[in-house]
């Protein structure tokens, strides 16, 4: 198991007083906070290593590519990728699913075509995707959802056909918890020989990633929601589909050879890294790797069960509170607590010292379903305690009571 | 109360109790069958919604209504901006607006003649919520803009 007292001493930003209470920080699903160890890795890699990757022929440059082509390696073993190569440094699980909307949907996809995406996507797995449908005049089609907003998996093969010819599913929902069966859908796509694209920003943090198990053809997540540095995404993708793609970005590290008027592409991954990266970032996600491999990645996972089980109980407590989502869930829980506006909610708890997030998440389509303008969500990670969702609980006890009292109902 | 012993400024400045009655029982609220000119606007970070009627004769705001949904702050804020408009003149609703801008922007003395709507001076101090209660007045903004001659 985790030890979460001394897991909370690598954070820094957790020793902290917010309007005169001690933080609790439970937005993590938004973005995580960064233990120390990745802090000073990027603060090394500007102090003493700071230079291009790829290009320099000095002993800083050596080192800095060193790093970045290490941290390509940690990554890879984190989800299991069959080689680094495979592995695309990109900003962030946004740009890496817009990579493959341009670069392969955009050249694979024709009128007759379908595109079945869930509606529990975050807007950056669904919005590509209309985009890429708009331009090919490929069709979307949606997964059914359960009442408790579970993908339904016993009407697979009515939804994925022999038009499918991808399918782009979150792994993870980051508004209801939900854990997505990804194996299952990707078998049943492959099936019908579509491609298999998962969402895997709310996922890769919080448990362990295996890409080669899933048998999903590309993964995309962000480094900044597992403990790294914001800047920094990765698009994993299956060697052949890759090699087969068009760049997304031309410029600068991308190329084999250019002429005034053509230019032969650079092997895997540098194809798709155009222009100087994230180095410092990528490095940072290096450490990140580091410091939850460390942790374990089953600890992760059991030290959230735990927690968001003990706040599911506390929180069904709370007189006029409703929970969204199902039983079985990641680290997080999206709620409303009576008619108070979610927003109000947040500036009581803020008050208290306690960070949720507020709105409708990038999920409109979510909210839609869910009948509600907009939720609060409380999420967890490591760091988090018992204690934090105490904190939390007694903050919905004071906001009840304010606004009972304020608003004279 | 507890939270208002613990916090009694910061969140008395914000939830004052005119803004409460006001998202309690907002006035104005409903559409206008016959509008000079009306608008939706909303804030797509947090999903507020207003649809704002305005009714304009002779260069006067006959009438002024709202729907739509969001936080107290939004819906007070909405529910005053339509009381404190109606019998305006447009260039004096266009200096409303205005005066409410400079008041967000912590200019108390600003919002004096905008009515119920100075309570909402405390927001300034909340910079996150600025835009729920900016919202409405927004929406009278490009709404007199769109005002035809």
């Amino acid at each position: 198991m985790i030890d979460v007292q001394a897991v909370r001493r690598d954070f820094p930003v957790l020793d902290q007083m917010v309007n005169g209470r001690p933080l609790v920080y439970l937005d993590s699903a938004a973005t995580a906070q960064k233990p120390r160890v990745v802090i000073e890795t990027v603060e090394r890699y500007y102090a003493e290593y700071n230079a291009n990757v790829h290009r320099a022929i000095h002993a800083l440059g050596e080192r800095a590519t060193i790093r970045y082509e290490e941290a390509r390696r940690k990554v890879a073993r984190f989800i299991n990728a069959p080689e680094p190569e495979t592995v695309i440094f990109v900003k962030n699980a946004t740009e890496a699913i817009n990579l493959v909307a341009y670069s392969w949907a955009r050249n694979n996809l024709a009128e007759g075509d379908e595109i079945v995406v869930s509606p529990i996507e975050h807007h950056s797995n669904l919005v590509p995707w209309q985009l890429a449908a708009k331009a090919t005049g490929a069709r979307l089609r949606f997964f059914e959802v359960t009442e408790d907003g579970r993908i339904r998996t016993d009407n697979l093969d009515d939804v994925i056909t022999e038009r499918t010819k991808l399918v782009a599913v979150t792994h993870a929902s980051n508004v209801l918890g939900t854990i997505v069966p990804v194996k299952e859908i990707a078998y049943a796509a492959r099936r019908k020989g579509a491609v298999v694209l998962v969402d895997g920003a709310q996922s890769t943090p919080h448990m362990p990633v295996d890409v080669q198990a899933l048998g999903c053809d590309f993964f995309a997540f962000s480094g900044h929601k597992m403990l790294g540095p914001t800047g920094v995404g990765v698009l994993w993708g299956r060697r052949e589909l890759l090699e087969n793609m068009e760049p997304f970005l031309g410029g600068g590290d991308m190329i084999s050879s250019v002429s005034l008027t053509e230019s032969r592409w650079a092997d895997l991954p540098y194809k798709f890294e155009a222009g100087t990266p994230n180095i410092a970032a990528v490095i940072g996600l290096g450490a990140a790797v580091d410091y939850l491999t460390g942790l374990g990645m089953e600890n992760v996972h059991a030290h959230e069960q735990q927690l968001v089980q003990y706040a599911m109980a506390e929180l069904r407590k709370v007189p006029g509170l409703t929970i969204y989502g199902p039983e079985h869930r990641g680290g997080l829980v999206t709620f409303n607590l009576e008619d108070i506006h979610p927003h109000d909610l947040a500036t009581i708890l803020n008050e208290e010292g306690i960070a949720i997030r507020a709105g409708h998440h990038c999920a409109e389509p979510v909210m839609r379903w869910l009948g509600v303008p907009a939720t609060a969500r409380a999420s967890f990670y490591v760091y988090n305690t018992e204690e934090d969702v105490d904190r939390l609980v007694a903050g919905l006890h004071t906001a009840r009571e304010f606004f009972g009292h304020v608003a004279g109902k | 109360m507890s939270l208002e012993s613990n916090h009694p400024v910061r969140l008395s400045e914000l939830y004052r109790e005119v803004i409460m009655d006001h998202y309690r029982s907002p006035r104005n609220k409903g559409e206008l069958p016959d509008p000079t000119v009306s608008i939706d606007l909303n804030n797509p970070t947090c999903g507020d919604e207003i649809s704002l009627y305005l009714l304009v004769k002779d260069g006067v705001v006959q009438d002024a209504r709202f729907s739509g949904q969001g936080c107290s702050i939004s819906q007070a804020s909405a529910s005053m901006m339509t009381q404190a408009v109606k019998g305006k003149t447009v260039a004096e609703a266009r200096d409303m607006v205005d005066r409410f801008k400079r008041m967000m922007h912590g200019d108390e003395e600003a919002g004096r003649p905008l009515g119920d709507a100075v309570a909402l001076h405390g927001v300034s101090k909340f910079p996150v919520r600025i835009k729920c209660a900016l919202l409405s007045w927004e929406a009278l903004e490009r709404s007199l803009e769109q005002l035809p001659g």
